[in-house]
């Protein structure tokens, strides 16, 4: 468990960094800081590896007050990961992951093996283990930088916009990667990000900071949502937040339904589509390869698979109605594919089965979470 | 080669040692002391400021009256050679404190913050990250002392020490043109082999910078998977990579 406790910093100019701060991260925890540039999340993450010192006030990690702590010590105990990674450019990959063993006295051997394993744990392929960091794509940097900060199994990890300097598509993917290391290894993550919906996915807590380094509120994701507890954070999550609660509505009352398929191996020689039909065209395995129509039949002669509409976003059984939306409103046929873990074809969902579910939701939640949700979806289905 | 320098081999052979010897020597204790300076005042900013202006002062000593002066200061002989040796080393390290001092700050600020940041202690950061990240530029100074201390050498022969700058005095002495351009040419040599063999050296020390070699990389691999043979997914990493 990490608390702050009445913590101010003051620096050096004169400007107050953070304010008064008085908070405490349950151990395990996902939390994350968000907040508009310049409110202080940076310099009340750097105080709990020291990195910084507050200029009143006491930071506990694991009961011990930090200030009675060598800082090395500390931070060899406390994994850090920051934007563009930070890695040691004239060191391998390995090297990189297994920094922190070594500097904890673990042999060069038995730390490159860990590192190894580590590298794997977030998803690197070893081929990339004797790369400089020069060598990799910002987002394996990224991902080094990730494994650097677990391989030495540290009980918290501070991650400092870790993801805004990748693209959207990596960062989506990182995501997914962080929230499935969180399930297997339970730290106590503190994740700063100035992206409300990074946060929201993320974050099990959400501490939203305001501007001069004030707490505004400290919350699960969803009550920051839903019950904004001022002004300040209602601007913060926008006008779009009934929308992002949608995140944490079950879909699971929508009715999954059968659909026409076609395999993929015979695409050529499938009976010919009635004129307004989509079928959706699945692989060896059932899974989902792309939707077709009469039109785009007749181009499978000359185009093959190229000739496929696009999935759209793919929802899964334990969705949320936010996916089943985006399921919906990103396929082509007006039905959201819905697949199993492994990514295998259960079935779709209707839009009109979604609007529903909406209208339902509507009725059951509070009435301003509820009106402004239904806006949202007007405006994202217009 | 010019004909008279071949001819009078025997004569030029030591004198070229002599001048090897007066550059070589020097260059390296210079960078060798200047280093740990450093590293040692690239963070204190007043001794580092001292530093820097006592450099300068002391490369405004011109060589020849350092040459002149040193044996009245050491007790040394006028003709020791350790002079002119005691004499360039103060030069190097004037001029390689300096450049420890911009290879140091030419290493990324945000590198060096990532590393104290998962706990390198100072003392290990400054020899395991600023160090390394610092030698492309340490080598490019390096190089250009090296190639001063060649020049510089010749100086000493005006007191009788002066490698290949002896063919330049006796040369002009007894007006043969011929053995001055020897010493030229031999001087240039010195230099120019000595400057490559620094900046390969220097390469040799920074493997990361040579361009995206993903052969090497690859050889790498192998070596690692043959080290650590207990790593079974290493080992088919590797194979499947052939
Ligand atoms: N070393 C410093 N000296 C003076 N002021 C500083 C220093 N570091 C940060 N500040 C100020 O403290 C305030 C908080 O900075 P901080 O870096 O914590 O913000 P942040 O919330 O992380 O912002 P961002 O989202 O832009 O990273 C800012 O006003 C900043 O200008
Ligand atoms: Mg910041």
């Amino acid at each position: 468990m990490i608390t702050f406790d009445h913590v101010t910093k003051r620096f050096p100019d004169g400007t107050v960094g953070v304010d008064d701060l008085s908070l405490e991260i349950e151990q395990g925890s996902f939390t994350v800081f968000v907040g508009p540039s310049g409110c202080g999340k940076t310099t009340s993450m750097r105080m709990i590896n020291r990195m910084i010192d507050p200029t009143e006030g006491t930071i506990t990690v694991g009961g011990r007050d930090i200030s009675t702590v060598r800082p090395t010590e500390l931070r060899l105990g406390i994994g850090y990961v920051i934007q563009n990674a930070g890695l040691m450019p004239h060191r391998t990959v390995v090297d990189n992951v297994a920094t922190v063993l070594v500097l904890q006295g673990v042999t060069k051997r038995k730390a490159r093996i860990t590192a190894l394993e580590a590298m794997e744990r977030v998803g690197l392929d070893l081929r990339m283990a004797t790369r400089y960091p020069a060598q990799l794509s910002g987002g394996q940097q990224q991902r080094v930088g990730v494994a650097r900060a677990l391989a030495a199994d540290p009980p918290v990890l501070l991650m400092d916009e870790p993801f805004s300097a990748v693209d959207p598509v990596v960062r989506d993917d990182l995501q997914r990667e962080m929230l499935r290391l969180q399930s297997e290894l339970s730290k106590t993550i503190v994740f700063v990000t100035h992206d409300i919906d990074e946060a929201i996915r993320l974050g099990d807590r959400v501490a939203v900071f305001g501007t001069g380094g004030v707490l505004q509120q400290l919350d699960t994701a969803e009550a920051v949502l839903t019950r904004p507890a001022n002004p300040f954070v209602t601007n913060l999550v926008g006008r779009d937040r009934g929308f992002r609660s949608l995140s944490f509505q079950s879909a699971t009352q929508v009715p999954v339904h059968d659909v026409e398929t076609l395999p993929l191996a015979g695409l050529g020689s499938a009976p010919a589509l009635a004129p307004h039909a989509w079928a959706l065209v699945v692989d060896g395995d059932r899974r989902p390869v792309g939707w077709l129509n009469a039109t785009r039949q007749a181009l499978v002669g000359e185009r093959g698979e190229a000739a496929l509409a696009p999935l759209g976003s793919l929802s899964t059984p334990s969705r949320t109605l936010r996916q089943s939306l985006d399921a919906v409103l990103s396929s082509p046929s007006e039905r959201g594919v819905v697949v199993d873990d492994d990514g295998a074809l259960l079935g779709v969902v209707e839009a009109n089965d979604v609007l529903a579910a909406l209208s339902a939701q509507r009725g059951s939640t509070t009435d301003d979470a509820g009106v402004l949700g239904a806006t949202a979806t007007q405006d994202a289905l217009s | 080669m010019n004909l008279w320098g071949i001819r009078n081999w025997e004569a030029v052979q030591p004198l070229l040692v002599q001048h090897l010897y007066l550059s070589v020597v020097p260059t390296l204790i210079g960078v060798v002391v200047a280093i740990p300076i450093g590293l040692l005042l690239r963070d204190r900013r007043r001794a580092r400021t001292v530093a820097v202006v006592l450099s300068s002062a002391i490369f405004t000593i011109p060589s020849l009256a350092l040459f002149v002066v040193l044996p009245l200061l050491l007790g040394t002989r006028v003709l020791d050679p350790i002079n002119v040796v005691v004499a360039l080393t103060l030069y190097t390290v004037a001029l390689s404190v300096r450049t420890t001092f911009e290879a140091l700050d030419a290493v990324p600020a945000a590198t060096r913050e990532a590393a104290t940041a998962v706990g390198y202690s100072s003392w290990r950061r400054a020899t395991a990250v600023d160090l390394p990240l610092a030698i492309p530029v340490l080598t490019a100074g390096t190089r250009v002392v090296a190639v001063t201390n060649v020049s510089m050498v010749s100086v000493g022969a005006v007191i009788g020490i002066g490698g290949l700058g002896q063919l330049f005095t006796t040369g002009y002495q007894r007006d043969f043109p011929e053995q001055i351009l020897t010493g030229l040419v031999l001087i240039l040599l010195v230099a120019i082999v000595f400057d490559r063999i620094i900046a390969l050296v220097g390469r040799a020390f920074t493997p990361w910078i040579r361009g995206a070699s993903l052969r090497a990389s690859e050889r790498r691999l192998r070596a690692l998977a043959q080290a650590l043979p207990e790593v079974g997914r290493l080992r088919e990493v590797v194979s499947g990579a052939r």
